[in-house]
């Protein structure tokens, strides 16, 4: 029994923490809180920043949970009660950025850096086989040198 | 050329570097309202002092002279700290109107306003706290800018601090004036 303590305390710490969002914020129709809960969890909490509104604890978040529930019960789409929160809140609370002239450069920056790490990695291993290539092969004396010393080695 | 080469990435890194670097002292709270150069949205709130019939409305704002919108509560500590620079605003002539977010029980806005001083021209009601969200309220305190026509010109989040005051809202409130 003794042994089984750690376990289950061990266990009890990874329990998961249950969705924040409440039983008496959920809709009645099970279709239109599952497009509410899927829209909440792509909404960041503008209180904590790195949490969705489904996510978090805030106070904030729920109102937002709230309005959200509101505004799809009132018979909105998805696209029209997304933008009433960004809205209100901006872009920012988008957790997935749209595609924008000021956000080109947050969705392809990383494919750029490859692009050109790439470019650069290609030029530099080219350049170092050329000058491999322009050595060429050993003349009589190194030849001789070398022979000298794999020899000597064999000695030693 | 190929020295150049070498040097490019090293140089790109270390500017990389000195961006983030420089992000780490930033705000992470200090967003641009969604409203920056829009009016406000439409709103009206009940008042908070017995005494007043009116609150607070979107048309309050912007008659002709830069004002202040300044979001509170009296559950709030930093409200504290912003409280006395707010006082003395209001003893320069800075037109501050109020919005009391989310208190908690009716009348507890009004009576930490009579015990702590009272700097605001208009002040408002939003028990439930929508009405601030409609201009994109994260918190309290929070302070808005509002310029001649009405529009939103800056958002502060935090407390406004006399360093605050003196670098940023006053002289954005001067240029304001002085714009036609």
């Amino acid at each position: 029994m003794k042994r089984l303590l750690p376990i289950v305390a061990a266990l009890a710490l990874l329990a998961g923490p249950a969705a924040a969002v409440n039983p008496d914020e959920q809709l009645a129709d099970p279709k239109l809180e599952a497009r509410a809960l899927k829209l909440s969890q792509e909404l960041r909490c503008v209180v904590c920043q790195n949490q969705s509104i489904d996510d978090s604890d805030a106070e904030l978040a729920r109102d937002l949970r709230l309005i959200l529930r509101e505004r799809i019960a009132a018979g909105d789409t998805d696209e029209q009660a997304m933008d009433h929160i960004v809205s209100r809140y901006g872009s920012f609370v988008q957790l997935r950025p749209p595609l924008r002239w000021d956000t080109v450069l947050l969705w392809f920056g990383p494919v750029l850096v490859l692009v050109l790490g790439g470019v650069g990695a290609a030029v530099y291993v080219r350049g170092r086989s050329s000058t491999a290539a322009a050595v060429g092969a050993l003349n009589a004396d190194e030849e001789a040198e070398l022979a000298r010393m794999l020899d000597g080695d064999k000695v030693g | 050329m190929k020295r150049l080469l070498f040097i490019l990435p090293v140089v790109g890194f270390v500017a990389l570097l000195a961006v983030f670097f420089l992000g780490l002292g930033r705000d992470p709270r200090a967003l641009p309202s969604a409203f920056l150069d829009k009016p406000l949205p439409a709103f009206t709130v009940g008042p908070v002092r017995p005494g007043d019939t009116v609150g607070l409305s979107n048309t309050d704002f912007g008659k002709g002279e830069p004002m202040l919108l300044n979001v509170f509560a009296s559950w709030c500590g930093p409200c504290r700290v912003e409280h006395p620079v707010l006082m003395r605003l209001k003893s320069e002539g800075v037109i501050i109107h109020g919005l009391d977010w989310k208190e908690r029980s009716p009348g507890a806005g009004f009576r930490w306003l009579s015990q702590n001083g009272d700097p605001y021209v208009r002040v408002g009601d939003d028990p439930t706290g929508r009405t601030g969200i409609e201009f994109g309220v994260a918190g309290v305190p929070e302070t808005f800018v509002i310029d001649k026509q009405g529009r939103v010109r800056y958002r502060h989040v935090g407390a406004v601090t006399p360093e605050v005051w003196e670098q940023k809202l006053a002289p954005l409130m001067a240029k304001l004036r002085s714009e036609s």
